[in-house]
């Protein structure tokens, strides 16, 4: 048996039975009515389904770009530690840019968690009220500055700077890479600290107070340990900020496809890899198909961090009971 | 109920259809070129000089992006810096597209180094040592005692495919190697770093850098042109089959005496003496 039709009210609870007969005996008019009436909801699942649609098609365009590659090199090819594609015999042993990606990420994060959970810690606990203000707007500027404006930045000022200070034969290093990436995924990382620890309910704070505890006491010990998983997910999607980051890296890292431990020597990541070598490379070549399994490695990294984050950050709300 | 949802999914059917197709929507100028960077510069002069005649749609993204673009059909001239490989050619075959390459420009890959370094001449062999890593002090092919960083142009453009047949021959680019996205890139870092060693077109030497000769011949439109400067290379652009009309009038047009003067103005050398 059919449900009748039923309006909605505002708080979205089903309303009275819609008389629908009079717009199904009106034929064409009857439409024309339904479509007046009745717009929204087609209009915003387009709309929706635009995204949707948008990502399927990027996810299978990708893996059926990257998936030749199993068979022009195997895994263990593509797993290699030589990545030297216009070589003969070409290589395409993608290990020196998962390290590179790996390094550089790494030590931006060592940067930019400390820094940005302690502004973090200032905004949500410490500032007075109109401090708060200038310094939650001051980093969405920061987050809303281009990033080729951050490499540029690199490129001109803190390159030079790092080859003088360390005695470099070239600026474009690892490190100078890091520390670019450490001030841009420093608002990112800030920011959703600030909303975990903004989550966490006041009366933690009154109970720790009201035992004596000091301000850092109850920072470190109270409102820190309580917002920990929410701080654990900003730290998370900051990585993946530092991860997918392209242009400020392309930039600065100087793009040596090798495997390095040190901060202070050039390297490739994943995302300058296929930024500097897409443009020229043959479609359908083995180079080509390469690039898109690099593409994979990234898009899977941007998931599972994507995904952990969430998890954690649900999992603060959960605890919270919001 | 089932009528509604249906109906309210054939709406949103419909809307993302129209989106999509308004996103696909063709360009409307004469003539689109596309591809190499390195060509780029001639392909907007070409594009400025025809304003008002015929409407020139330019866009770069390298060799590779512009020979996609032909075999797709979304460009008629494709301006590459390196001959088609044999994969590009099967691939355009393939789906019914025959390239032909017309040279149209000359282009030597001159050695640069910053202004104070003393060294201004090394040999195709000395310059294999320095970008193979088996040479990495300056003071070992005449210069001062420092490190010599080597800068390279990313592996897959057209300009390292020319630089890597010509001086590398096969061999791989030491891995302490810097790269760069482009032309302007490269002389960008080795005008600011007395250690590096970089190449770039001929568009690009300016004063930031010094040029060094190669066997004693320095990058010049001159030595370009006559071929005795050792690291020369042609400057292509790719059509589907003879072409006609629009695009046929363009080429001709650069391959002409006035076109090759651009050429010239450009940077480039010219593909043959003009008068």
């Amino acid at each position: 048996m059919r449900r009748p039709a039923r309006a909605l009210r505002d708080d979205g609870t089903a309303g009275p039975p819609l008389d629908l007969r009079p717009i199904r005996k009106a034929g064409l008019r009857g439409l024309i009515t339904i479509l007046k009436e009745r717009w929204d909801r087609p209009v915003f699942l387009a709309l929706a389904s635009v995204s949707l649609i948008a990502l399927g098609l990027i996810l299978f365009f990708i893996f059926r770009e990257a998936a030749p590659i199993l068979r022009e090199t195997g895994l263990s090819g593509f797993f290699g530690t030589h990545w030297n594609p216009t070589g003969s015999p070409a290589s395409y042993g993608a290990l020196p840019m998962i390290a590179g990606s790996a390094l550089v990420t790494v030590a931006a994060l060592v940067l930019a968690i400390p820094l940005g959970f302690a502004a973090a810690a200032f905004i949500a606990e410490v500032a007075p009220r109109w401090m708060k203000d200038v310094a939650k707007s001051i980093l969405e500027l920061l987050a809303g500055v281009p990033s080729v404006i951050y490499g540029f930045f690199g490129l001109m000022i803190v390159a030079p700077a790092f080859q003088r200070a360390f005695g470099l034969s070239t600026g474009r290093t690892a490190l100078t890479a890091s520390v670019i990436l450490g001030i841009m995924a420093l608002p990112t990382i800030a920011s959703l600290a600030e909303d975990a620890l903004t989550a966490v309910p006041n009366s933690y704070r009154e109970a720790s107070m009201a035992l004596g505890a000091s301000r850092w006491q109850t920072i470190r010990r109270v409102t820190f340990p309580a917002a920990f998983s929410g701080l654990i997910g900003a730290a998370i999607l900051g990585m993946g900020r530092a991860v997918g980051e392209t242009m400020a890296v392309l930039m600065v890292a100087g793009n040596a496809p090798q495997i390095t431990a040190s901060l202070l020597r050039p390297v490739r990541t994943l995302t300058s890899a296929i930024a500097l070598e897409m443009g020229e490379t043959a479609m359908g070549s083995t180079h080509y198909h390469a690039l898109f399994a690099l593409g994979v490695v990234l898009l899977i990294i941007a998931l599972v961090t994507n995904g952990l984050a969430e998890w954690f950050r649900g999992r603060l709300a959960r605890k919270h009971g919001r | 109920m089932a009528r509604r949802r249906g109906f309210q999914v054939g709406v949103a059917a419909a809307l993302v259809a129209g989106l999509f197709t308004l996103g696909f929507a063709v360009s409307a100028a004469d003539v689109t070129m596309s591809g190499s960077t390195t060509v780029l510069p001639i392909a907007q002069a070409v594009a400025e000089a025809y304003a008002g005649i015929y409407e020139i749609e330019v866009s770069g993204g390298g060799s590779g992006v512009g020979i996609t673009n032909l075999i797709d059909g979304t460009t008629m001239i494709c301006d590459s810096s390196r001959a088609l490989k044999a994969e590009e050619y099967v691939a355009a075959v393939a789906k019914g597209v025959y390239p032909m390459m017309w040279y149209v420009a000359n282009d030597a890959l001159s050695p640069i180094v910053h202004p104070s370094n003393p060294v201004s001449n090394l040999t195709i062999d000395q310059l294999r040592q320095i970008y193979t890593g088996e040479v990495t002090n300056w003071s070992q092919v005449g210069g001062a005692n420092i490190p010599i960083l080597v800068v390279s142009r990313d592996s897959s453009s057209g300009t390292y495919g020319s630089w890597s047949d010509l001086i590398l021959k096969g061999a791989a680019v030491t891995t302490e190697a810097v790269y760069t996205s482009s032309n302007a890139d490269v002389a960008n870092e080795v005008a600011s770093n007395p250690n590096a060693i970089g190449y770039v077109g001929l568009g690009y030497l300016n004063a930031s850098v010094r040029a060094v000769a190669v066997n004693g011949i320095l990058a010049t439109v001159q030595t370009a042109l006559d071929r005795t400067f050792p690291i020369a290379r042609p400057l292509l652009m790719v059509t589907n089959g003879f072409p006609t009309g629009k695009v046929f009038d363009v080429l001709m047009w650069i391959l002409s005496d006035d076109g090759q003067r651009l050429v010239l103005e450009m940077g480039f050398a010219p593909i043959r003496a003009l008068p």
